[in-house]
């Protein structure tokens, strides 16, 4: 019995710990993938398709990178998209009333910032649970996106602007953009693995009561979290809008589905306390390369949800499986172990 | 009985008071709002949300949620317009009853990946709602069916009224009763609330939790399924985004109606004035001719008032409970 208990409690340490890593898993995953579309998929090794597909997760890389923080430390964030969409909106009814272009996209940061900390505070000070919270400002902000903006479209925005937003670095492909994506993902990467306060978010996500007893200021660092998911939402908003080149009110609309997809895809556990950021950058991406291998094969957008979703499913349900299965042959060893000893027993008495 | 009523108290009537004022408003300001056209208008676009509202309580109170609910009625809604179109002289219970059934194995699905798998439904119902989304539009791509290509007596089922009630509604309303008396009084209901407060204590007790979860699941699954033939019936054209996005109303209308996200408390009847209420809502905005845009984001300013009151009233228990038990003691 006692060689069964040292086995189950040792753990991976050191480089393995990192190589065997949900997250690593995540890249292999991911390059793997990636080598097998540009081997068999036409067409798919390209420029166009370096530009198109990361012009394609930008906005859910974006809010990813918050939300990996948000999950970890035990909540989550619906109202993503529509901060979005309402950024998007004010953008547009700004710049259609003649504002300074510079001036309009600080606003809309500002409306992100302060979705973000309405939230936060509803979260934290008033304690309520983030799921049913979010989902009403999921539906507050949208329906505030469609009060400030109506019906309308604004469309044109300036062409240096919306140019410089699909232009690529040199002849690589990839947007210019991505440079402030990936300053994004560094902040936060760094902000989680790296600092006490992503140590502390860990630990808030196991057990929030636990982190308050070891000093940690729960309430503050969530609110510090819903304030940068507003903030970077609100960016994801602007991008989407000169993107394509129109402000709507239902810009980005349910793209918080595809991001909390991502970002469980990349390892985040939904109770919190698991996962990392490069993880998740791996899932979101992974997401977006098959889709869009499928799409070159000419299978329409609206089918290839099924791809997101079974993944969705497939990334969690394939570790309790594999939990299972190894407590199932555990549970064998030992009855047989036991078996032995009680067949034993007897042969001893006589 | 001290402690239903108070019950009651908190969770649904401060939702049927604002559907009372609200409807009382709005009658005084346009008295057109009250007539029996407006009535049976109102009852109509109400009906499919009570159920599918009715069928989320059941799985919110669980400590779960089906987020996969608006892909469940699409697919069902369109597997009617099918079934009318394939076979025109199949009986019209038939009809109610493959949908119903063909939502429980949607339901199903769902409850075995999260009962067996132990995953997280939110995030189990996330992938199936892609998933039942896509297969929809794989099965329906461009093709829509219209009310023309069913016949009249299954379209007459939201036109025709018994009492003043449409049909649709009557349908839902029974639905309704049988399932807040299962909750209330039989064993498996009130199970579903032992498993919602605690379901570590639920399993220790002895009830069968995964098996109760399951079944939740199924049954809102056949619940969905109803409701979109009722869909099918109700309205013009079903196609491959029929029901889309609909699963933030009925989770909207069941936390509006005081069924508490985290599960253990909250009643169907509460869920289905919820739904009522969100369906008021658009129509009392046009009747009182407010600017359209704004319904959605009053639906948000509702829901955000009806968790902080399930908050005040959670707090206001617990302290009435502490001071019970001081007295005990």
């Amino acid at each position: 019995m006692s060689e069964v208990l040292v086995e189950e409690t040792k753990g991976l340490t050191g480089v393995a710990r990192i190589l065997l890593s949900r997250g690593s898993i995540m890249i292999y995953v991911l390059v793997a993938v990636l080598v097998y579309c540009i081997l068999v998929v036409p067409r798919f090794a390209s420029v166009r398709t370096t530009g198109f597909l990361l012009l394609d997760v930008i906005p859910i890389l974006m809010i990813a990178t918050p939300m990996t923080l948000v999950i970890i430390s035990g909540e989550i964030d619906l109202s993503v998209a529509s901060t979005a969409g309402l950024a998007s909106a004010v953008m547009g009814v700004l710049w259609a009333g003649g504002m300074n272009i510079g001036l309009v996209m600080v606003i809309c940061l500002v409306v992100g910032l302060v979705a973000g900390t309405v939230n936060g505070i509803l979260v934290t000070v008033i304690g309520l649970p983030s799921l049913a919270v979010t989902i009403g400002t999921l539906a507050l902000y949208r329906g505030l996106a469609l009060v400030v903006i109506g019906d309308n479209a604004v469309a044109n925005f300036p062409p240096a602007l919306t140019r410089f937003t699909t232009s690529k670095i040199g002849t690589t492909g990839i947007p210019v953009v991505m440079i402030i994506v990936a300053v994004i993902v560094i902040i936060f990467g760094v902000l989680l693995h790296f600092t006490p306060f992503g140590r502390a978010l860990f630990a808030l996500g196991f057990s929030s009561e636990a982190a308050e007893f070891v000093g940690i200021k729960v309430n503050r660092a969530k609110l510090y979290l819903y304030v940068a998911t507003g903030l970077i939402s609100a960016m994801a908003g602007i991008f989407w809008t000169l993107r394509y080149s129109s402000a709507r009110s239902d810009n980005a609309s349910g793209l918080e589905l595809a991001v909390i997809a991502g970002v469980l895809l990349g390892g985040v556990s939904i109770f919190g306390g698991k996962g990392s950021i490069p993880g998740v950058i791996a899932g979101v991406l992974l997401i977006g390369v098959i889709n869009y291998a499928l799409r070159l094969q000419r299978i329409s957008d609206v089918v290839l949800i099924i791809v997101t979703g079974s993944l969705l499913i497939a990334s969690v349900v394939g570790p309790s499986l594999f939990e299972w299965l190894r407590g199932l042959r555990h549970d064998r060893r030992v009855r047989r172990e036991l078996a032995r000893s009680e067949h034993a027993s007897p042969t001893i008495q006589t | 009985m001290r402690s239903a009523l108070g019950f009651l108290r908190f969770r649904e009537v401060p939702v049927a008071a604002a559907l009372i004022v609200l409807v009382l408003v709005t009658f005084l300001v346009n008295p057109q709002f009250l007539t029996a056209q407006g009535v049976k208008d109102l009852l109509l676009n109400s009906t499919i949300l009570i159920i599918l509202a009715a069928g989320q309580a059941l799985v919110i109170i669980t400590r779960n949620v089906d987020l996969s609910v608006g892909s469940m009625l699409g697919l069902t809604a369109y597997a009617t317009g099918v079934l009318f179109a394939r076979a025109p002289e199949i009986p019209i219970i038939a009809v109610f009853v493959i949908c119903i059934v063909f939502g429980g194995l949607l339901g199903a699905v769902n409850g075995l990946l999260v009962s067996v798998a132990k995953v997280p439904a939110l995030v189990i119902t996330l992938g199936t709602l892609y998933i039942y989304r896509g297969l929809n539009n794989a099965w329906a791509g461009g093709k829509q069916y219209f009310a023309g290509d069913r016949p009249d007596a299954f379209g007459r089922l939201s036109v025709d009224t018994f009492l003043g009630v449409p049909i649709i509604t009557l349908i839902a309303l029974v639905i309704l009763v049988l399932l807040a008396i299962y909750m209330a009084g039989a064993r498996g209901g009130r199970d579903l609330y032992a498993i919602g407060s605690e379901p570590a204590a639920a399993e220790l007790f002895g009830i069968p939790v995964t098996r109760r979860i399951f079944a939740v699941f199924v049954a809102n699954g056949l619940l969905a399924g109803l409701a979109g033939v009722l869909y099918a019936s109700r309205f013009n054209s079903v196609g491959a985004t029929t029901g889309s996005a609909l699963e933030l109303d009925v989770v909207a209308a069941a936390v509006v109606g005081g069924v508490a996200i985290f599960g253990g408390s909250g009643t169907v009847v509460g869920a289905a004035i919820g739904a009522v209420l969100l369906t008021t809502i658009t129509s009392s905005l046009t009747a009182l001719r407010v600017d359209k845009f704004w319904q959605q984001a009053i639906v948000g300013v509702l829901i955000l008032t009806a968790i902080i009151v399930d908050r005040i009233a959670s707090i206001r228990t617990a302290r009435k409970l502490r001071i019970s038990e001081a007295r005990h003691v």
